[in-house]
């Protein structure tokens, strides 16, 4: 087992897994930065799945599917802002009401677009290609971690030092942590809450929607019925652990990426069920919360000089 | 004041309505013979005793996981745990009804550890918010994924019959609730749905233990100075609340719907249940009317997705829509806001003349 | 100054979404460069008026006039752009930001698609020396004090060129000194021409610093008057309509024999573990009112927090009845017969989506009378309510409408009828009155005299001088967590001499009659 584990396959899968985590993870960061929780990931990226395999088929071409799964999932966030904001609905049923639309939404679309109904198997898409780093491809072990990933996960990890960039030195950024702090004080000085929470849940939407596109054009190819998974639930977690913030959130997928890759060699070496090996995320996630959770206060109860 | 609750019917009642014209618009576009398919809709589960049986037999679950999360929401915890809880409510009920065959003994047993197991489910988010302040949300959601691959081990591995495939042994026929109205599936559960949602509306609002729950509910701080126990109330409210819906998941295990148990993936209707809530305005008493419409609805989809090229996941969309439309408080209000208005200024007119 | 009018708001009816009427008729007139008092007791629509000028709410009726011409203001960014800023009562800073950051929030100079940091700190340097304003701008605004953070918002406003400024009751949290130096700032403004709308109910700073003055009661404006041909009597009487004489008589004192509150010792930190009670001790016999005078966060809350049970994490003794109260629950507590006003009315005081009903029972529910083992007594319950509803006097529609659709003072009778109609022989009363009308605090300050004689001990802690002054029977002013001094002799104490002992300029350390002992 130590060998599986050792072996570059292992930090590859790492690295794979955590790649949806992690723009899920940064699309709640930035929502949550702004004050909302943005439980719609979880639909947006079930959306993004289907949207992903139906638009690079059309377009044959990864590119154009991506980005028009893109500009679908700011939409959605789009959406999702206008009912929180415009019509007051509160924040988790309005999320929930999006991931039932999706549930059904992404079915019905898939019907009518393929006739298939569960795996979208007569839809041609494009997965994103893989990227060969030239001369780090020859470094031993690393180059076989590194080189070969897909490219999305290669933009999941500049999108980290993009948003960490656009949160901390831009006008915009600032605006969004000050919104999210207190609501009142951006207002007060001319800024608009709303507009910049729809920014902010319209960015959410986009990275999310990158997270789905990868489900089903990087880590697998083609759309099966509900493959979020939780993912976007589990994406609350992450970022929550990792303080909100871009790079925090990083560390906390890679943490996942790690558990799925462990399980994934337990499973090999047949130590664990297999039903058993699909729980590890949630378990983890639940593990996770409470340890980070009960840390957190006992900090504060230390804090307190008690 | 009356006006803010005529308001609120109306709305609820223009939310089903956009919500049906969206339903309509979509059919229109994906299918060849919209009309038909909207007639099946609206009017299919009317056509016949067994369609109606149909309307009647989905509402069960829907009470069950509806209540439930009535009273888990009535305390402010925003616990989604109901659908594992429902998850392996209808599980355990299975193993045991494969198991003990004594009739009566059975399902009671069988119905008990269920509701058991389902509070078991929603109360760990609830202690885990207690003792380290993780967000319940957040811990609840991953809970219902443990509940279905649990369930899944559990089928795969304990009580899959070999002969059959993702399906465990068969149930005990001591076990199976009987049939109320002959020609239909309509079961003895649907006796015990109403009699849950009529308790728990007694419970919520005329017991001691209830009115703590939704004093801790509506503002913690003041149950807290109040001298209620929140930590008592928070726990117990999980426990009711799972315990309800696990039952539900035992009922509709045990109902002639099943024979054996064959969930592989969540069925949803802790997520039904957030509608149900939200439409019955967090008071059980009127789950059963929201269940019926939801009911309804799906009836009339499944008819319609049988007899047309429109698919049942329909539903799911216009069950969207309507939260989205009965939540959403500014919807039609500067409507509302007249209405008040004009109340406010009548008053001092009033006042003027008085 | 000359007298050209830059803002003229003409007859403004506002009615907010529960359907109360906040702004009836109110129109304001405003010179430029003058300071302009807003006068009214709390809920007179003050605050709502000024949302409506700075785009907070759109109004129902009536019109603003900005420099001659008609407008309206749908938006602080609006406001903003129109040359009118803001101070408010509750700062409006982002703690975790810089003092630079804060200022040029929203309005950034630039670097590319960066912020210019260099630049923002330079330009948040330069107003603050323009207006002589003595700050570090790279602070944190969580780590500075609060008349620092007031001229924050101060230079915030300036900062996006403000002509008109909204300083909504800017001395209430600010010390003499803090005070003195605002008003110095203030002056200055004016004389650059700035117009300053003042905001306040006291009446004395009104005096000291303000031009002309416009007096509101209940939604109306009662008239704008120069401040130097209005005594301080026309104005009082013209903010609350009828001479209000808080004299009452107070029958001759019968102590119990048994200390009902005692406490020894008592230390208390706040949740971020700074030092809010410092070794207090003091007794309470029943048949006396034990007033508590301080400027607010002086520890107060929580000693009031520790001695109703809901902090538990103490150092010292605490008996209430003679009983020890370290491992009581609250509703132990309650159960010894403490009633508790709470501070904040709509954070512990009531549950504002709950009916009247509900509201009222929250302490009781359990007694026999209203409760079997298991099920309510509804219909017992029905009708104490309703007797309570009008003994009390709340105006309501009927005890089955929710309380936060009444007004504050309604409310507060709510939770006054509720803690009173037990019976007890403890009552901790924190701001009683705070915020309500006239005729409800005049009603509350009779019950808890009426207690008071008829032998509960109570404990009254209250930022109105004039309660403190008329119903104390010994008198306690806390500073810093201790009490700076404590007189048993009421009558005798100046307001001077209560003052000073507020601000921590005197310091008792030797304090006669504390204790029974």
């Amino acid at each position: 087992m130590w060998k599986a584990i050792l072996s570059p396959d292992f930090f590859s899968t790492i690295l794979r897994s955590a790649t949806p985590i992690l723009f899920a993870t940064l699309a709640s960061a930035i929502a949550a930065k702004s004050g909302i929780c943005n439980m719609a990931l979880e639909g947006i990226m079930l959306f993004s799945a289907l949207f992903g395999v139906i638009f690079s088929s059309l377009t044959h071409s990864a590119w154009l599917g991506l980005l028009i799964t893109m500009v679908i999932g700011g939409l959605i966030g789009m959406i999702l802002a206008f009912f929180i904001l415009n019509l007051k609905t509160d924040e988790i049923l309005a999320a929930i009401a999006i991931n039932l639309t999706a549930t059904g939404g992404t079915v019905l679309i898939m019907v009518a677009f393929s006739g298939d109904r569960g795996v979208s198997s007569s839809i041609r898409s494009v997965s994103a290609p893989t990227v060969t780093l030239p001369l780090i491809e020859k470094i031993p072990f690393i180059g076989s971690v590194l080189s070969g990933q897909n490219v999305l996960t290669w933009l999941a990890i500049l999108a980290v030092i993009l948003l960490h960039l656009f949160l901390y030195k831009t006008p915009l950024g600032l605006a969004i942590r000050a919104v999210g702090e207190n609501k009142n004080a951006a207002e007060s000085v001319g800024i608009s809450s709303r507009k910049i929470k729809y920014i902010a849940l319209i960015i959410s939407g986009v990275l999310a929607s990158m997270g789905g596109f990868y489900l089903s054009g990087g880590y697998m190819n083609m759309f099966t019925k509900d493959m979020s998974g939780g993912r976007g639930f589990i994406a609350l977690a992450a970022s929550s652990m990792g303080g909100d913030t871009p790079v925090g959130g990083f560390l906390v997928s890679l943490l996942f990426g790690l558990a799925q890759a462990v399980a994934n060699v337990m499973q090999l070496t047949s130590l664990m069920p297999y039903e058993i090996i699909l729980m590890v995320p949630y378990l983890t996630t639940l593990v996770g919360l409470g340890v980070y959770y009960y840390g957190q206060k006992k900090k504060k109860e230390r804090l307190s000089g008690k | 004041m009356n006006s803010a609750k005529r308001f609120d019917i109306i709305r609820t009642i223009m939310s089903v309505l956009i919500a049906l014209a969206i339903s309509f618009v979509i059919i229109f576009m994906v299918s060849d013979q919209p009309l038909e398919a909207i007639k099946y809709l609206l009017i299919g589960p009317l056509t016949n005793k067994r369609s109606m049986g149909n309307v009647v037999e989905s509402m069960i679950p829907l009470i069950f996981t509806g209540t439930g999360v009535c009273i888990m929401f009535s305390a402010n915890q925003i616990n989604l745990a109901g659908e594992g809880a429902f998850h392996i409510g209808g599980l355990i009920a299975s193993c045991i009804a494969i198991k003990v065959t004594a009739g009566f003994v059975s399902p009671f047993a069988a119905l008990v550890c269920a509701g058991l197991a389902g509070a078991l489910f929603t109360v760990i988010p609830a202690i885990m918010k207690i003792t380290t302040t993780a967000s319940e949300m957040v811990s609840s959601l991953m809970i219902n994924y443990i509940a279905l691959y649990f369930g899944n081990y559990m089928l795969n591995n304990v009580i899959g019959d070999p002969k059959a495939s993702a399906a465990s042994y068969k149930l005990s026929e001591a076990s199976e609730l009987p049939v109320l109205i002959q020609g239909t599936r309509v079961h003895l559960g649907f006796i015990i749905a109403i009699a849950v949602a009529v308790l728990g509306y007694l419970f919520l609002y005329r017991t001691k233990m209830g009115y703590e729950l939704r004093l801790a509910g509506e503002n913690e701080e003041f149950a807290r100075y109040s001298g209620v126990n929140i930590v008592k109330v928070i726990v117990l409210s999980q426990i009711l609340g799972g315990f309800v819906a696990g039952l539900g998941g035992g009922v509709e295990m045990l109902s002639p719907i099943y024979s054996r148990f064959t969930w592989t993936s969540l069925l949803g209707y802790g997520w039904d249940a957030i509608i149900i809530c939200t439409l019955a305005k967090k008071n059980p008493l009127y789950t059963p009317f929201a269940a019926l419409f939801l009911a309804y609805l799906r009836t009339g989809a499944s008819i319609m997705a049988r007899r047309t090229d429109v698919t049942l996941e329909i539903v799911q969309i216009t069950q969207g829509i309507i939260i989205l439309l009965v939540v959403a408080e500014q919807f039609l209000s500067k409507y509302k806001h007249k209405i008040i208005a004009k109340e406010a200024k009548a008053a001092l007119k009033d006042e003027e003349v008085a | 100054m000359d007298n050209q009018t830059v803002l003229q708001m003409n007859h403004i009816m506002k009615i907010y979404g529960n359907g109360v009427v906040a702004n009836e008729d109110v129109s304001l007139e405003l010179r430029k460069g003058e300071i302009h008092a807003l006068l009214g007791e709390n809920g007179a629509g003050k605050s709502t008026l000024m949302k409506v000028l700075f785009g907070l709410e759109a109004p129902d009726q009536g019109d603003i006039i900005l420099n001659g011409q008609k407008t309206t203001i749908k938006s602080p960014q609006e406001a903003i752009s129109k040359g009118i800023g803001m101070v408010h009562q509750h700062f409006m800073l982002v703690p975790s930001l810089t003092v630079a950051q804060n200022i040029i929030l929203g309005v950034a100079p630039k670097k590319g698609l960066f912020i210019d940091m260099d630049k923002a700190v330079k330009a948040a340097q330069d107003i603050a020396e323009e207006y002589n304003f003595d700050l570090d701008v790279n602070q944190r605004v969580e780590e500075i004090p609060v008349g620092i953070k007031q001229k924050v918002e101060i230079l915030k406003a300036l900062y996006r060129g403000a002509e008109i400024l909204i300083l909504d009751e800017p001395t209430a949290v600010l010390t003499p000194q803090e005070t003195d130096e605002l008003f110095v700032q203030l002056v200055k403004l004016k004389d650059k021409g700035h117009t300053i709308i003042f905001i306040s109910h006291k009446l004395d700073e009104i005096k000291k610093i303000c031009d002309r003055a416009t007096i509101m009661r209940n939604g109306r404006s009662m008239g704008t008057y120069e401040v130097k041909d209005i005594t301080t009597q026309e104005m009082s009487r013209l903010m609350v309509g009828r001479e209000v004489s808080l004299t009452f008589d107070k029958n001759e004192q019968h102590l119990t024999d048994d200390i009902f509150v005692k406490v020894r010792n008592l230390t208390v930190h706040n949740s971020q573990g700074v030092l809010k009670v410092d070794d207090l001790s003091f007794d309470v016999k029943g048949g006396e009112i034990l007033g508590i005078a301080g400027v607010e966060g002086n520890g107060q809350s929580e000693l009031i927090d520790t001695l109703t049970g809901l902090n538990k994490k103490y150092k010292g003794e605490i008996r209430i009845k003679g009983e020890d109260i370290a491992n009581t629950s609250i509703e132990g507590i309650r159960a010894l017969k403490l009633a508790h006003i709470p501070e904040d009315r709509m954070t512990s005081g009531c549950a504002g989506n709950l009916s009247i009903q509900e509201n009222m029972f929250s302490n009781q529910y359990k007694d026999t009378a209203y409760s079997g083992r298991l099920f309510l007594k509804k219909k017992a319950i029905e009708k104490r309510s309703d007797e309570l509803i009008r003994e009390y006097m709340v105006k309501c529609k009927s005890r089955k409408q929710n309380v936060g659709m009444l007004s504050g003072g309604n409310i507060q009778k709510v939770i006054v009828a509720r803690e009173f109609s037990t019976g007890p022989d403890i009552i901790i009363a924190n701001q009683p009155t705070r915020g309500i009308d006239v005729g409800a605090a005049a009603f509350i300050r009779k019950r808890l005299l009426e207690f008071r004689d008829a032998g509960c001990a109570v404990i009254l802690i209250s930022a109105d001088l004039t309660e403190i002054f008329s119903l104390s029977d010994r008198l306690a002013v806390m500073y810093k967590g201790k009490f700076a001094g404590f007189f048993t002799d009421v009558e005798k104490v100046t307001e001077e001499e209560l003052g000073q002992h507020m601000l921590g300029i005197k310091h008792d350390d030797v304090l006669e009659g504390v204790t029974y002992e």
